[in-house]
Formats: C-alpha cells, sequence, structure tokens
C-alpha cells in the first residue's frame, strides 16, 4: 500500500469503496480514480502499447494521460477511458486496454439529455481563480456557467439565480461566436445510477466569452526506454500526493527542466518519497530550491538527465540511466544506475490544455527554451531510438519522426500522418511538444518556427449516444403520417419511407409479394377501380391580386389565363434552367391557387417562392402558405371509378363534359365537405377528392365502401409509379437529375415562348442547344427480365472496358398493360432513336431493349374520360 | 455553430437558418436582354473574398424572412443584419 495515512483533499476517507481491476479486488476512497486507486494499491502495470504490447502505467494525472486507458465494464460501460478520469464508486469493474477498447455488444439503455444555456460568461475550471472570476461577473450583474471537470468545485460561491455551478463538466467544444460545448456526467460515479436520471447531459451554452482558468500543461522530454511504468510527469506525481494522498513511488529520480519540477520534488520529499536524485538539464537552477532539496539531503544535479530506465521481470522501472548532458540533450559521460521505482519527468510546462478549440497545439511554446525534448545516449545502441517513444499512446518513436524525416516529411502535419503521433484518443497533449522539439532539431529549425498541429473538438472522448441525445429511434426523425395511416397500419400495408413520410408501397393480399401485389394492384386500376392515399403531396396555396403573374414567372408555361375552377400542369425550373419541380396548380378563385408539389420536395418549393417573391419581386401581392397537412386526398383511379365517386356524391354531376378533366368541384362527398379534382396519374379516369385532414380516415373508409360493388382495390406508391411510367409521365428526382430541361423530358409544349420565366434565358446557353443531350425515351426490354433504375445503356453487348455509355435507365417496371418489362431512360440524342435497339447492362448482363417513345400506354389518352 | 442576427427575431441558432449566398446579385430585369457572358456570371459566378462578404440568410423556422449580414469569412464575424435591399 503506497496511500499516506493522511492528506488528500480530494477523497473522502469516510466512504472506502472496492474496485475491481482485471479480476482483482482493490480497496479505495470516494474521490479517487481509478489512476489513483490503482496507484494507492501499488498497481504499476495498467495497460499495455498498441503495437509494442510494452507494459504501461499511469503517466498523467488528467486529460493529458497517453497510457493508462481502460475498459470500463460495470454500469453503461465505456469502451476506452483514461484512468485519470474515470471516478471511483463501490462496484468500479474495470479492465486494462492495450492501445484500443472493445464496443459493448448490448445496446445502451442509459438515458441522454441535451440543454441550453445562454450566459455572459463561461467560466471552464472551478478552483479559486474560476470562483473569483465568476463571483465578481455574478456581482456585475451577468449570467455566469462554470464548467469544473473533477468532483470537486471550490466552495467559495454558491449556485444563485443566474450562476450555474456544474461540476463533473468538461468542456468538449469551443466553436464560433461564444458556442460552447460541455459534457456533465450525473451518474458515472454511482454504484447504483437511477434510470430515471440522465447519465450525462450534453450543454450547448451561448456565452458573450469564455474564460479558462486550468493549469498549464505539463510536457515530459523523451528518452530511451521512458515508456515503462514508473515514468510519470513530474507534476502528475506531486498532484497525486496532495490531491489523493497516494505516494506514486517509493524512490524517485527527478528528471527535471523546470523550477516546477524542483518543487514537486519538494512535495514528494516532503511526504516521504526517497529522491535518488534530481536532475535538471539546466546548467543552473535557482539556488532557493536546489539549497532546499540539499538541505534535505538530495543530491542534485544540475547538467543532467535521465537517458534511460531498466526494468524488473514485469517490465517496470526498477533503476534509472542517469548521465550529464549538453543542451542538445546528448550524454557527455557513461550513465550511472541509480535504483528507483518512479521517474518523475517534466521538461517545460505549456500553455493550459485547450478545451475544445479548434488551435495550434501551442507544442513547443512553453516556459523553458533551451531544455532538450530527447535525451540521447552517450554510445548508446542502436536500438535506443526505437525505445524511445515520442507518442506512448500512439506507440511511435524518435526513429519513426526520424524516418518521416528522411523520406521527406518536415512539416508537423505531414509528419503526424506519417508516424500517428497526436492522433490517439489523448489527442497527442504530452506527445506533440517532443515531436515538435525532436523535429526542429532535426531539420535545424527553431521549434518557434514549426506550425504546430491542429487540436480540433472534442477535447475529450465523448460517447455517440450523449451525443445523439433523446433523438434515437424513433425519435432520430420526425415521422410524417396522413390521417389515413392507422388503416394502412392496422391492414398490415407495408411502408415506404418518402422523405419524412410513411406512404403505403403496395397492398398484399394473403400470401402475396410485392411483384404479384403489384401487378393485380395496376390490372385492377386498368380494368376495374383502385384507391389511394395521396395526402402526402406537397399542398402550397398562394392568395394575392398578383398570384397569376407570379406563377408566369415561376412556371415554364402560362399561368395567369387560368380560368377559376380549372387545373393546369406546370414545370418549374431553377435559373438555370433544370427542372425542379412540377405538378398541378388549381385556381380556386380570383385571388387563390392550390399548387400540389412533389411529395419531398414540398418545403423546397416553398422556400423557392418566397425567395422570389421576398428577395426580387416583393411588389408582387402573394403571400404562401403551406397546407400540405390541412387536407387529406384519396384518389380513385380506374375506368370504374366515376361509379364510385356517383355513390358517394349523388349530387355532383360526373358527365364527361359537365365535369371535365382537369377542372375541380366543391362539393359533399360521403357527406363531407370536398374539393374533387379531375386529374390522373395513371392515364385512366380518376378523382382525386380532398378533405380537411380530420375528415381523412372517414373519407378513406367511405371510399372504401361505396367502392366495394366495384372491386374496388388498395395500391400504393409502387403502383402509382408504374402506372405514371407507363404513360411517360417522369418523376422529378428520378427520372431527372438536376441536369435535365423540360425539352430533355419531351415537354416543349410546356415552355412557353411567348412569357419570361425563371431559366427561360438559359435554354439559349450554348450547353443547352447541344445537340447530343440526354433525352427522356422508353425502353422495352426483350425477354422478362425488368432493368433496374441505374442500369447504364450501351450500342453493343462486350466490348473492351471502357464501353461509351450513351444513357442510364431511370424508371424500370413490369408492365401488365403491355405483358412486358418496359422502363424509362435517359439518352443521348434519345428522342432522334425511338426503334433502336441498345442493351441495358444489369449486373454485368447486357439485356436487349428497343427504344421508345417514352408513352408506351394510351398515347392517345383515349382513357382519361373513362 | 454561428449566431445569427435575425433583424425581427434577434441573435438565433444557425441551424434555424438557411444560408442564401452572395448579397447584391440582382435578377436581371430583361434575362433576354443581356448577353450569354453576362448570364453565366449571374448564375454561377460568385465572388469569394477573404474578408468581409454580404451575404444573405432567411429564418426558415423562424420569420421566414431574408436579410443580409456582412460577415468576415475568417473570423466570421457578423455585422450589420438588416432586410434585404437595405443599405447599411
Amino acid at each position: 500500500m503506497t496511500r499516506l495515512t493522511s492528506g488528500g483533499d480530494r477523497v473522502d476517507r469516510s466512504r472506502p469503496v472496492t474496485v475491481t481491476f482485471d479480476g482483482a479486488d482493490y480497496p479505495a476512497y470516494a474521490g479517487d480514480t481509478l489512476a489513483s486507486a490503482l496507484l494507492a494499491n501499488g498497481v504499476r502495470t495498467v495497460a499495455r502499447g498498441i503495437y509494442t504490447g510494452r507494459p504501461r502505467g499511469v503517466f498523467g494525472i488528467g486529460a493529458e494521460e497517453p497510457n493508462a486507458f481502460v475498459q470500463v465494464e460495470s454500469g453503461t460501460g465505456e469502451p476506452m477511458l483514461p484512468a485519470t478520469l474515470v471516478e471511483v464508486y463501490d462496484g468500479l469493474r474495470a479492465r486494462s486496454v492495450a492501445g484500443k477498447g472493445r464496443l459493448s455488444d448490448v445496446p445502451d439503455n442509459a438515458r441522454y439529455d441535451h440543454k441550453t444555456a445562454h450566459c455572459e460568461l463561461v467560466v471552464v475550471g472551478g478552483g479559486m481563480d474560476g470562483l473569483r472570476i465568476a463571483a465578481e461577473a455574478a456581482g456585475r450583474g451577468e449570467r455566469v456557467v462554470v464548467c469544473e471537470s473533477s468532483r470537486v468545485l471550490a466552495a467559495t460561491l454558491q449556485e444563485q439565480d443566474d450562476v450555474l455551478l456544474l461540476n463533473r463538466t468538461t468542456v468538449v467544444g469551443q466553436y464560433d461566436h461564444g458556442y460552447v460545448v460541455a459534457v456533465e456526467r450525473r451518474t458515472d460515479h454511482l454504484p447504483d445510477a437511477p434510470e430515471t436520471v440522465a447519465r450525462q447531459r450534453l450543454w450547448h451554452v451561448r456565452a458573450g466569452r469564455v474564460v479558462d482558468t486550468t493549469k498549464g500543461m505539463e510536457h515530459p522530454y523523451a528518452f530511451p526506454d521512458n515508456d515503462r511504468p514508473g515514468v510519470m510527469l513530474a507534476g502528475a506525481a506531486a498532484e497525486y500526493v496532495t490531491w489523493y494522498g497516494v505516494l506514486p513511488g517509493r524512490v524517485a529520480v527527478v528528471a527535471s527542466g523546470n523550477d516546477d519540477a524542483l518543487r514537486a520534488a519538494l512535495v514528494l520529499a516532503d511526504a516521504g518519497v526517497a529522491l535518488g536524485a534530481v536532475l535538471d538539464t539546466r546548467p543552473e537552477v535557482p539556488a532557493g530550491l536546489a539549497d532546499g532539496l540539499r538541505g534535505l539531503g538530495v543530491d542534485v544535479r544540475t547538467g543532467h538527465a535521465v537517458c534511460g530506465t531498466d526494468a524488473d521481470s514485469d517490465g517496470a522501472v526498477v533503476a534509472a540511466h542517469v548521465a550529464p548532458v549538453d543542451e542538445h540533450g546528448r550524454g557527455t559521460a557513461e550513465p550511472q544506475l541509480i535504483r528507483c521505482d518512479l521517474v518523475a519527468v517534466s521538461r517545460a510546462w505549456g500553455p493550459p490544455p485547450w478545451s475544445g478549440q479548434q488551435v495550434r497545439t501551442p507544442g513547443g511554446a512553453s516556459t523553458t527554451v533551451g531544455v532538450p525534448s530527447v535525451i540521447r545516449v552517450p554510445d548508446g545502441d542502436g536500438d535506443a531510438a526505437g525505445r524511445t517513444f515520442v507518442d506512448l499512446h500512439r506507440d511511435a518513436t524518435l526513429a519513426d519522426v526520424e524516418r518521416a524525416v528522411r523520406v521527406g516529411m518536415t512539416h508537423p502535419e505531414h509528419v503526424k500522418r506519417y508516424t500517428t503521433i497526436g492522433t490517439g484518443a489523448d489527442q497527442g497533449r504530452t506527445a506533440n511538444p517532443v515531436m515538435l522539439g525532436v523535429l526542429a532539431e532535426l531539420t535545424g529549425r527553431p521549434t518557434a518556427e514549426l506550425e504546430p498541429t491542429t487540436s480540433r473538438p472534442p477535447a475529450v472522448p465523448v460517447s455517440f449516444a450523449l451525443l445523439a441525445g433523446r433523438d434515437r429511434g424513433r425519435l432520430a426523425d420526425p415521422e410524417r403520417v396522413t390521417p389515413m395511416h392507422p388503416w394502412h397500419v392496422a391492414h398490415g400495408l407495408p411502408f415506404e419511407d418518402v422523405g419524412q413520410w410513411r406512404r403505403p408501397w403496395y397492398a398484399p393480399r394473403g400470401d402475396e409479394d410485392m411483384d404479384e401485389a403489384v401487378r393485380r394492384e395496376c390490372r385492377a386500376v386498368r380494368t376495374g377501380v383502385g384507391t389511394m392515399d395521396a395526402s402526402t403531396l406537397g399542398k402550397i396555396e398562394l392568395q394575392g391580386r398578383d398570384v397569376g403573374a407570379f406563377l408566369d414567372r415561376i412556371y415554364t408555361n402560362l399561368f395567369s389565363t387560368l380560368k377559376v375552377g380549372r387545373i393546369k400542369y406546370g414545370v418549374m425550373c431553377h435559373a438555370d434552367g433544370m427542372v425542379f419541380d412540377d405538378g398541378t396548380t388549381a385556381r380556386l378563385s380570383e385571388d387563390r391557387w392550390l399548387m400540389s408539389t412533389t411529395t419531398g420536395n414540398a418545403a423546397a418549393v416553398l422556400d423557392w417562392l418566397e425567395e422570389w417573391l421576398f428577395t426580387e419581386w416583393p411588389e408582387l401581392d402573394v403571400r404562401c402558405t403551406s397546407v400540405t397537412d390541412h387536407w387529406a386526398t384519396v384518389a380513385i383511379a380506374g375506368p370504374r371509378s366515376r361509379d364510385v365517386v356517383a355513390a358517394l356524391a349523388p349530387d355532383l354531376d360526373l358527365g364527361a363534359e359537365a365535369f371535365p378533366f382537369m377542372t375541380f368541384r366543391e362539393a359533399t362527398v360521403a357527406g363531407l365537405p370536398a374539393r374533387v379534382f379531375r386529374i390522373s396519374f395513371s392515364g385512366e379516369l380518376a378523382y382525386e377528392v380532398n378533405v380537411p385532414a380530420w375528415y381523412g380516415l372517414a373519407l378513406w373508409e367511405r371510399v372504401l365502401e361505396a367502392g366495394k360493388p366495384y372491386g374496388i382495390t388498395v395500391y400504393g406508391t409502387e403502383t402509382m409509379h408504374v402506372l405514371r411510367a407507363e404513360k411517360g409521365f417522369p418523376i422529378v428526382g428520378q427520372d431527372t437529375d438536376g441536369t435535365v430541361t423540360p425539352q430533355d423530358l419531351g415537354m416543349s409544349w410546356a415552355v412557353s415562348k411567348r412569357k419570361s420565366f425563371v431559366g427561360k434565358r438559359s435554354y439559349g446557353r450554348e450547353e443547352n442547344l447541344r445537340d447530343d443531350r440526354k433525352q427522356l425515351v422508353g425502353l422495352v426490354a426483350d425477354g422478362d427480365r425488368v432493368v433496374p433504375e441505374g442500369a447504364q445503356l450501351v450500342v453493343a453487348p462486350g466490348g473492351v472496358p471502357p464501353v461509351p455509355m450513351a444513357g442510364h435507365v431511370t424508371s424500370g417496371y413490369w408492365s401488365t398493360a403491355l405483358e412486358q418489362p418496359f422502363a424509362l431512360a435517359l439518352l443521348e440524342r434519345g428522342s432522334e432513336r425511338h426503334g433502336e435497339r441498345l442493351y441495358a447492362v444489369d449486373d454485368g448482363e447486357a439485356v436487349a431493349v428497343t427504344v421508345t417513345a417514352p408513352v408506351c400506354y394510351d398515347p392517345e389518352g383515349a382513357r382519361r374520360d373513362g | 455553430m454561428l449566431y445569427i442576427p435575425c433583424p425581427w427575431c434577434g441573435p438565433r441558432d444557425e441551424t434555424e437558418f438557411r444560408y442564401g449566398g452572395e448579397a447584391g446579385v440582382a435578377y436581371p430585369a430583361d434575362p433576354d436582354a443581356v448577353d450569354d457572358a453576362a448570364w453565366s456570371e449571374y448564375l454561377f459566378v460568385r465572388s469569394n473574398p477573404k474578408g468581409w462578404f454580404e451575404e444573405r440568410w432567411v429564418h426558415t423556422s423562424g420569420c421566414r424572412r431574408w436579410f443580409t449580414v456582412r460577415r468576415h469569412t475568417v473570423s466570421y464575424e457578423i455585422r450589420d443584419p438588416r432586410p434585404i435591399g437595405e443599405s447599411t
């Protein structure tokens, strides 16, 4: 046992606990970290090198720890945490790790929360300084958030209105405009974490300013066999004494390069650690400190350094090699052996460990200049450079840096990538300064001239579960459902996700698979009547005197002349002339219009309309409102659809002349107030009945009831896709990809030559006048094979790669109308190539296809009136 | 994450906004009157300065209004939020 009988201001000796490490039980106190508990029990080897497998001990005391990574197995568990940051509790179980942990194979069911705070000041570090600054700011009426990584907050400030004191809270990221992200560990220190309390909280703080009061960061120098258990930062060694009442060794050799390390030596000596020697690489040290040590009988040697270690059979330090060194760290005499179990090393102190800002690590910059970063033995054996570890966490050595420089790497970022130095979970806090020093020496440049590598948040490892917070599973993304959704669920319909919408995909009967169901549904619509829930289609209501003029500018075709009660199909393009969306728009009254958009594009279209109205045409009197969720829509399609609608709306004259195609009527349908649109996405006689959303389910059920005598068949998105493809109706985003003009789609008829609209000017651009543009065509295959979306079209099968691609399939289905597979495709010069034989390459096989017009079913449109 | 001052709603997190690109790129009053080079310039070419930049944002999850700010592309400092079309 190396626990002192008293002292240690972070541990509570009235609360003994037991921890288990690598299967063995150890006593500890509440307030210990796993690192201090293991040191208190004389456990020297706590991990192994990731590549070398060499034994490693505790090297630091905080986030800088490069060695002592453990897998926490109790509680929620964590695959890889530095033992220096794991707070003990009774029953803590952990295991040593060789460089990398293992992800748990059971789900993490703990709760994680996100919280937001706004304040004038964030103070990083809850020590005396931090709380003094916080109190001053609070006194000025400022809102303050204090984040202290450890359990212990100085007791000088009480939590009060506008002062938030967070212990066990680590600032992991600092971003633009005072955005600070911190992790609060709420239950990780509890043996029985209550399920109702979030295990961790991620704080999102918007701060006027951030003050970092954390102490500076200690940098070691490197020397041969500097990775052995027993080698530790000198400041950390002293803090194990003062914070935890733990002696990190019995006999120490202090390897110093700065005054603070000499003070650390005094702390160790005062606590009863025997000092084998105190070495300082500097030729002179302050007399007060040296005399203080010598007064205790300590052997203080200036101009000396540790240049190696000896190990016991477990690989831990039993002796230090000590030699006089020059200012470059080269030994100038034969090393002498000094027996010890602790080598406490400290080259210099740098700025505080960054708390998550994206910064160039201030690696070389430190309080002491002229202290070497690496010690080389006089006439050392050739392998010494390979055992001189620059990055303990990555097992990267002096020899690795030398090799990097030999092959031409001179920038620290290049050396970092070549050697992996600084890429570990510790972010190279102890390694980067050594690497910079070595690189400076090897390339003959001052350290200050080297541009340090960049540190990026998070400052300490953060679990994905915490980042996800409550946005997991069903809450990961909002799920939009229609008013008819309960019916679809109750009848076991499979769903297709379209954006955030859940849409019924097909409606299988019995054991039908999708192909069978879709063929049956298609036949029903083509020969009888089918119905689908079309509520997800985007709907935007436009109101104002100038809607007609506005739509003329937005759509490629003319809308202002549309009469009230009529509907028109429109295509809208971006200014580059490429198709952006399409759909029908109805004129509800003189100054009210209802636009429909593609399901997945509704928000983008609304944004687009508003952008033009706000930024270019504020003089237009137009207001846009999304009404997608306000209306439920039931499509009733097929030659018998008129019978079904007639049964539901006996007062409505459904004659082809009284209620023609592309018009709508206000009517009572199934006793509900409705708008009935005579539009068709299948080519068949069809009606789309719209009712206020809360009537959606009622309408759906009444349509099914009224349709029973006609064998009404529920269909889903898959059948809808097949039916529209047979008619050559493209789907924006499936048959187009942002490089397709209306002309490419064969829709020149919808592009006005008389008026100006967004995109029109681009049709005069050279690129859009090329005669080898890809155009929409239909394809019919010889055999039974459906060529899938994405298949490339080639002129001849086989051939030596690279084979020129003539186009690609955008939609491919089995057509029940044609009794054969068909497809839509974008094909170079496609409109001139109808009748040509091509090959669609699917899964390495060339499928013979014949190019046709895009409309392969009822090209005359004879079926739309039933 | 930027903290963006909406002229109507005050400062809000960047996630509430959509970026609108360089400000002051007006849609030509008569697109047919400009030549191909000028039209291409309007469609595709934007300045990309290191330093102060006039740019547009829209408060999509808030008031849905468009506005212009000056943002420094190195420091990300934001100044002079104002409605579209208003000069500082």
